[in-house]
């Protein structure tokens, strides 16, 4: 029998959890202080939690979910109807469009830099160092950059938001029953049907909800310390700039 | 995001942590997350499945699973973990922190200098000193925490074989049957156990940041 080669190792980049945090911790070398601190929380108190808990608590949210009958598919039919997605998949998709718009500060970065190696290329200089410093710099958080990050700041609140409002219509109440009743074709009546460890998934639900309104917080503060640094920034500057002079005056006149 | 990505981030901040932290950090690896890892999962793998009830009630096992097992064991064990491991973060957010204030005080073009400013290990005294006071401090506090749930909600240490059990829908009283009681029971003597070593080696960590402040202010 011939022997088999040794499998090739998977060239492509897998797609989990894993590689995501490779993308997304790579923004955080232009983040503030703030932003570095959301960034900690959502991967050890939401991610990690996901991944290590609360995944193996809805493991068997469908086959634990029992119903008082023989009938066949009715089970499935009630399982679907007050199921219609899942919390794991919910916070899933949560994650994923909560930490997307720092890819925005990421493309613009890139675009600046892109920017400044041409300028810098067109002046004649071609010292390699520098081109090498001008990739590897860290940006300030001003001019047009300022604007794509309070943009990207104001996409995570509205996109958690969102989410904690589509939690609410789908499950009212935060608290998961014990007991659901159902009268679903092909039922032949109403059942009851019962879900598997209702006590844990509020326990865990609870908890991703209470981390979900700290990462609000957090980066409420953040835009907060973003505006409230550029105006005393202008006001400093308030002599040879417009912008500051207008705000001390609309003070003063206060 | 998993346990190795948490480690990877706890061993960049080891390296300001005194030499009870790093054994503290490897105690915590190995007798708590690998265990909870390789071994408990698979004992606590089929708790629900193999919870069996003596009635043929649909519902009666989840209603009572659900009585006697609010928040599993495994869960309990692996929120301690992810918290008593985080405060050490604090201590790698203050590093971050002085060596970000140390380089604006820098002149810029001494690269060398801002290099070593990065790589160096910064002495335990000052601000660190009650950084690091506050994390300890922390993750004691988070220990107990859990190991006193852990100990209300299963009235103790021990699992029992039997439970009884007469929750709606099930009929009357039921006996409930845990599977694997000994197993778990051992396990979780084991992991209680392990926790407090770890304690202990907080409380020891904390005794000699204090003898070590004292002296450095004699």
């Amino acid at each position: 029998m011939p022997l088999t080669a040794p499998a090739e190792p998977d060239p492509e980049p897998k797609m989990n959890w894993a590689s995501f945090y490779a993308v997304i911790s790579g923004v955080n070398r232009h983040s503030t202080g703030i932003g570095r601190i959301w960034l900690s929380v959502l991967f050890i108190f939401r991610i990690l939690v996901l991944v290590v808990a609360a995944e193996t608590v809805w493991g068997d949210e469908k086959s634990g979910f029992t119903c008082n009958t023989q009938q066949p598919g009715c089970n499935s039919v009630c399982y679907d109807h007050f199921f219609p997605i899942s919390h794991i998949r919910l916070w899933a998709l949560q994650l994923i469009l909560v930490s997307t718009p720092a890819l925005l500060v990421a493309m613009h970065v890139a675009h600046r830099r892109h920017v400044d190696k041409r300028v810098y290329k067109l002046s004649g200089r071609t010292n390699p160092k520098d081109l090498e410093q001008i990739k590897t710099q860290k940006m300030k958080i001003t001019g047009a950059l300022w604007w794509t990050y309070v943009i990207s700041l104001l996409f995570r609140i509205v996109f958690e938001i969102i989410f904690m409002f589509l939690f609410y219509m789908i499950y009212p109440g935060y608290k998961m029953i014990r007991l659901v009743k159902c009268d679903s074709y092909p039922c032949p009546n109403t059942v009851d049907c019962f879900v598997s460890r209702p006590t844990e998934k509020t326990v865990f639900t609870v908890f991703m909800l209470a981390v979900s309104g700290v990462c609000i917080l957090l980066n409420i503060a953040e835009v907060v310390f973003l505006v409230g640094k550029t105006c005393g920034k202008h006001l400093h500057s308030a002599g040879d700039s417009t912008m500051g002079a207008w705000i001390q005056h609309k003070l003063r006149s206060y | 995001m998993s346990w190795p990505a948490l480690y990877a981030q706890l061993v960049g901040a080891n390296r300001h942590s005194t030499s009870l932290g790093k054994v503290w950090l490897s105690v915590l690896f190995i007798f708590r997350v690998m265990v909870l890892v390789v071994a408990a999962e698979s004992v606590w793998g089929d708790e629900q499945s193999d919870f069996t009830c003596n009635t043929l009630q649909p519902g009666c096992e989840n209603v009572c699973y659900d009585q006697f097992f609010p928040v599993s064991h495994i869960r309990l064990w692996s929120l301690q973990l992810v918290f008593v491991s985080t405060p050490t973060l604090l201590v790698s957010m203050y590093v971050a922190y002085r060596n970000h204030c140390d380089k604006r005080r820098l002149l810029q073009g001494q690269e060398e200098e801002l290099e070593t400013l990065k790589k160096r290990r910064l002495p335990i005294a000052g601000g660190l000193w009650w950084t690091y006071l506050c994390s300890l401090l922390f993750k004691m506090l988070f220990e107990g925490g859990f190991m006193y749930a852990l100990y209300v909600v299963y009235d103790g240490f021990q699992m029992p074989r039997l439970v009884r059990c007469d929750q709606w829908p099930c009929p009357n009283l039921v006996d409930c049957f845990i599977s694997r009681p000994t197993e778990k029971t051992i396990f979780t003597v084991f992991m209680a156990t392990a926790s407090s070593v770890c304690m202990v080696l907080n409380l020891a960590e904390l005794a000699y940041l204090f003898c070590s402040g004292w002296v450095c202010s004699k």
